[in-house]
C-alpha cells in the first residue's frame, strides 16, 4: 500500500515536472555580427516567453548543407532555420516550410519592406520572415577620389567606374583602384558578376528556359570585369571573395569595392579599419544607356520547417526577432548603428535611424532591386543575383569556376562563354525545362 | 675520421628532421598566434609573427559565446567511445583473420578496405534517414557507432598486422596448458600487443576526434563536438580570424596534448615489428 502510494506520489511529480519544464526550441544560423548579436539577447526572450533557446551557429555553406538535408528528409533536427532568398520560394513552393500567413496584428507584416517579402514569399504567401536585408553598393575612398580629381555620382556608370579605378591604382604604394569578387561559387564571384551582368542587359535564361550566355551582352560584361580588374584590380583577384576584399579595403589598400551593404558597417569601424573616416558610398553602377543597377538582393530570414513539433513556439520566436520591438531593443542596447538593417519600412523613417552615414544608401540599393524583372529583357526566374530553382546553385558553381578561370588568365572571354552555354543548356534539358 | 664523418652526418639529419617537423607544425603554430591577436593584426600585411600586443580577449569572447565543456565532452564520449567500441569488435576480428586464415582471409581485408574508398556524401541520405527512423539524430550514441563503422577498417588493418609479427606457437603453447580462446586472447595475446592496441588506440582517438563530415551533419545542440564548435567561428562575411584561431586552439588543445604525452608509444606502436 505503501509502496503504491509512493508511486502514485513520484508519478504526479513527474507529471507536473513535466507540465512546468520548459519547451526549448532548437535555431541554425550562420555566423555573422547581427545573428550573434541576436543570440546574446535571446535571453529576453526565454524571460518574456518562458521557451528556451538552443543555437546552432555554423559557417554559411555548412549550414546551407545540413539544413537542406534535415528539411529534405523531414528531420525535425530544427525548429527555425536560417534561410536565404534562394531556398524561401523554392521550398515554401514544395510545402517544407510552415507558412507564416497568419503573424499577430501588432507584427505589422504590411511594414516589412516589399522587395524582401517579395522574394521571401512563394504564390503570394511568406514563408520566412526577414531578420536582416542586403543589397549591395559601392563603397570608396574619398580622399583617393579626390586626389583623382573626380566626383563619385549618385549614380555612375561603369566607364566612370573604370576610369576612376585607373586614376586610383598606385601599384607602388599598393592600392589598387577597385576590389571585386573572383572566386568560383555561386555565392560569391557567381553572384556578382550575375548581378554585374544585369547592368549590362545580360540574363541567364531567355523565356523558355534557353542559356544567354552566347549573347553579346554577357560576352561585354565578363570581358569589360576582366579588363577592368587586370588594369586596377589586386594581384591573384580570380580567389578573391567578401572577406579578401574587407581585409584589403580595411587596410587602405583599395580605391572602390562593391559588395554587401552589410560591409559598410565594417569598413566605418575604426577599432578594424584603417580608412573608418574615408569612407563614401553609391549606388552600384549600370551601363550607360541601361537602366538596371548592377546591385544585388538578399535576405537572412528566418524559417519554420514543416517537420517541428513546436510550430507555435518557433512562430513566437520568429515574430519577436523580426519585430519593430526587437530593433528598439538592439538600439536601446547597441546603438541604432547595429540595428539588422533592410527588413522593415518604418526603421528608414525613424529619424534616429536616418542619422546612420549609410542607412538611405542601403534602402535606396535595396529598392532599385527587383527579383521579378531583374534585368532589362523578361525572365522566367525571380531572383536578381540568382534564378529561384532548385538546379541553379550547382549550375552557377560550375559557370563561375569557368568564368574564375578567365580572370586566373588560364583561359579566353570566349572559351568561358562557350562552356558556360553548354554546361547551363545540358543541365537544364537534364532537369526538363528544355 | 669515420666517427668525425658520423657526427656531422648526424648534426646534418637532426637538422632536416626539425626543419621539417617545423614546417609540418608551422600551420597549428600560426594558428595558437594569431588567436592572441586582434582581428585587425590577425589580417596584417605583412603578417606580424611575435611582436604584437598579445591579448586574451578572443578566449574571452569564444568562451562567453559558447558552451566549450558541452562541445569537449561530446568530443571525448564520442572519440572515446567509438574507438573502444571498435577495438572490442576488432581484437577478436584481427585474432582470426591472423591466426585461423581461410582462404578469402585476404578479400575480406580487401572488402574492408574498399568501404574506406566511398565518399562519405554518398551515403550522407540513407544513414540520415536510418538515424531519423532510429531516433539516434543529434545523440552521442548514434555519432559513436557510425564513427566507430568508419574507423573499423583501419583498427582491424593495423590490429592485424600486429598480430601477424606474434608467433602463433605460443599461443599454441596457451592452448596446450589448457587456455580456452577468452583466455588466450585476453591474457596471452593482449599483452603481447599492447604497444601495438595502444597505438592503434591513439591513432583513432585522433581520427575520431578530427572527424568533421559525419559530427556535422548528423548532430544539432545536443551532441555536437568541437568540430561544429569551430564551424560556428568561420563566416565567410566578416573577418573573425582571430575568433576561429581561438575556437580552433581550444579544440585541438586535448588531441595535442595527449599525443605530445604518448608520442613514445605511438611511435613504438607504428614501428612494431618493422626491424626484426
Amino acid at each position: 500500500m505503501y509502496l503504491r502510494n509512493a508511486l502514485r506520489a513520484a508519478t504526479a511529480l513527474a507529471l507536473i515536472a513535466g507540465a512546468t519544464h520548459a519547451e526549448t526550441i532548437t535555431i541554425a544560423t550562420v555566423n555573422n555580427g547581427d545573428m550573434i548579436r541576436m543570440q546574446g539577447l535571446s535571453d529576453e526572450f526565454t524571460e518574456k516567453t518562458g521557451i528556451e533557446v538552443e543555437w546552432v551557429t555554423l559557417e554559411e555553406n555548412v549550414l546551407r548543407q545540413r539544413v537542406t538535408t534535415d528539411i529534405t528528409t523531414k528531420g525535425g533536427a530544427f525548429d527555425i532555420m536560417t534561410i536565404g532568398m534562394y531556398e524561401t520560394p523554392i521550398w515554401g513552393k514544395n510545402g517544407w516550410l510552415v507558412p507564416l500567413d497568419d503573424l499577430s496584428e501588432e507584427y505589422d507584416a504590411e511594414d516589412i519592406l516589399p522587395a524582401m517579402a517579395g522574394g521571401l514569399s512563394y504564390d503570394g504567401t511568406l514563408y520566412a520572415a526577414p531578420f536582416y536585408g542586403e543589397s549591395s553598393m559601392i563603397m570608396y575612398r574619398t580622399d583617393l577620389m579626390e586626389q583623382a580629381g573626380l566626383e563619385m555620382p549618385a549614380s555612375p556608370t561603369w566607364e566612370f567606374i573604370r576610369e576612376a579605378a585607373a586614376k586610383m591604382t598606385d601599384r607602388d604604394a599598393e592600392i589598387n583602384g577597385i576590389c571585386l569578387r573572383g572566386k568560383a561559387g555561386w555565392g560569391e564571384g557567381g553572384a556578382f558578376i550575375t548581378a554585374m551582368s544585369n547592368s549590362f542587359g545580360a540574363r541567364w535564361f531567355d523565356e523558355d528556359w534557353n542559356a544567354q550566355f552566347d549573347s553579346e551582352a554577357w560576352k561585354e560584361t565578363l570581358t569589360f570585369f576582366s579588363e577592368m580588374m587586370n588594369e586596377s584590380g589586386p594581384a591573384g583577384y580570380a580567389t578573391n571573395g567578401f572577406n579578401e576584399n574587407l581585409s584589403l579595403f580595411q587596410q587602405g589598400k583599395c580605391g572602390m569595392w562593391i559588395d554587401a551593404t552589410v560591409a559598410a558597417s565594417f569598413v566605418t569601424n575604426p577599432n578594424d579599419s584603417t580608412v573608418a573616416d574615408k569612407v563614401g558610398f553609391a549606388l552600384a553602377p549600370h551601363k550607360d544607356g541601361v537602366e538596371k543597377n548592377g546591385n544585388w538582393l538578399w535576405a537572412w530570414a528566418l524559417g519554420i520547417p514543416a517537420g517541428t513539433q513546436k510550430v507555435d513556439a518557433a512562430k513566437q520566436f520568429v515574430e519577436w526577432a523580426t519585430s519593430k520591438d526587437y530593433i528598439e531593443l538592439v538600439a536601446g542596447k547597441e546603438g541604432w548603428a547595429n540595428v539588422p538593417p533592410g527588413a522593415r519600412t518604418s526603421l528608414y523613417e525613424n529619424p534616429e535611424y536616418q542619422k546612420v552615414p549609410f542607412a538611405q544608401m542601403t534602402l535606396d540599393s535595396i529598392l532599385s532591386a527587383d527579383p521579378k524583372n531583374p534585368t532589362v529583357d523578361p525572365v522566367p526566374y525571380t531572383g536578381v543575383q540568382f534564378a529561384a530553382i532548385p538546379e541553379f546553385a550547382g549550375i552557377a558553381t560550375e559557370v563561375s569556376q569557368e568564368f574564375s578561370a578567365v580572370y586566373a588568365g588560364q583561359q579566353t572571354v570566349d572559351e568561358a562563354l562557350e562552356k558556360a552555354q553548354a554546361i547551363t543548356n545540358d543541365a537544364m534539358e537534364a532537369a526538363g525545362y528544355r | 675520421m669515420a666517427r668525425s664523418v658520423t657526427t656531422r652526418r648526424k648534426a646534418f639529419n637532426t637538422a632536416v628532421a626539425w626543419a621539417i617537423g617545423l614546417l609540418i607544425f608551422f600551420p597549428i603554430l600560426w594558428t595558437i598566434l594569431t588567436s592572441f591577436k586582434t582581428e585587425a593584426q590577425a589580417i596584417a600585411d605583412p603578417p606580424v609573427f611575435l611582436f604584437f600586443d598579445w591579448t586574451l580577449e578572443n578566449y574571452g569572447v569564444v568562451m562567453e559565446r559558447s558552451n566549450y565543456a558541452k562541445f569537449l565532452w561530446n568530443s571525448i564520449a564520442i572519440a572515446g567511445g567509438s574507438t573502444l567500441l571498435g577495438v572490442l569488435i576488432a581484437v577478436p576480428a584481427a585474432w582470426s583473420m591472423a591466426f585461423v586464415p581461410s582462404k578469402r582471409t585476404k578479400d575480406i581485408l580487401m572488402w574492408m578496405l574498399s568501404t574506406k574508398m566511398l565518399p562519405a556524401v554518398g551515403v550522407l541520405y540513407p544513414i540520415y534517414l536510418v538515424f531519423i527512423k532510429l531516433g539516434l539524430l543529434d545523440t552521442k550514441f548514434g555519432l559513436i557507432v557510425v564513427l566507430m563503422l568508419i574507423n573499423l577498417p583501419i583498427i582491424v588493418w593495423m590490429l592485424y598486422t600486429y598480430f601477424r609479427e606474434i608467433p602463433g606457437e605460443i599461443l599454441e603453447a596457451a592452448r596446450m596448458d589448457g587456455a580456452g580462446l577468452k583466455e588466450e586472447i585476453i591474457h596471452v595475446l593482449t599483452p603481447m600487443a599492447l604497444p601495438g592496441i595502444a597505438s592503434t588506440v591513439l591513432l583513432n582517438l585522433i581520427l575520431a576526434w578530427n572527424e568533421a563530415f559525419w559530427t556535422l551533419n548528423l548532430t544539432a545542440a545536443q551532441a555536437a563536438p568541437l568540430t561544429a564548435f569551430i564551424a560556428s567561428y568561420s563566416s565567410p562575411e566578416g573577418l573573425f580570424f582571430a575568433k576561429l584561431s581561438a575556437a580552433s586552439t581550444m579544440a585541438i588543445a586535448p588531441i595535442l596534448i595527449l599525443g605530445w604525452f604518448s608520442q613514445k608509444q605511438l611511435v613504438r606502436g607504428l614501428t612494431f615489428g618493422a626491424v626484426k
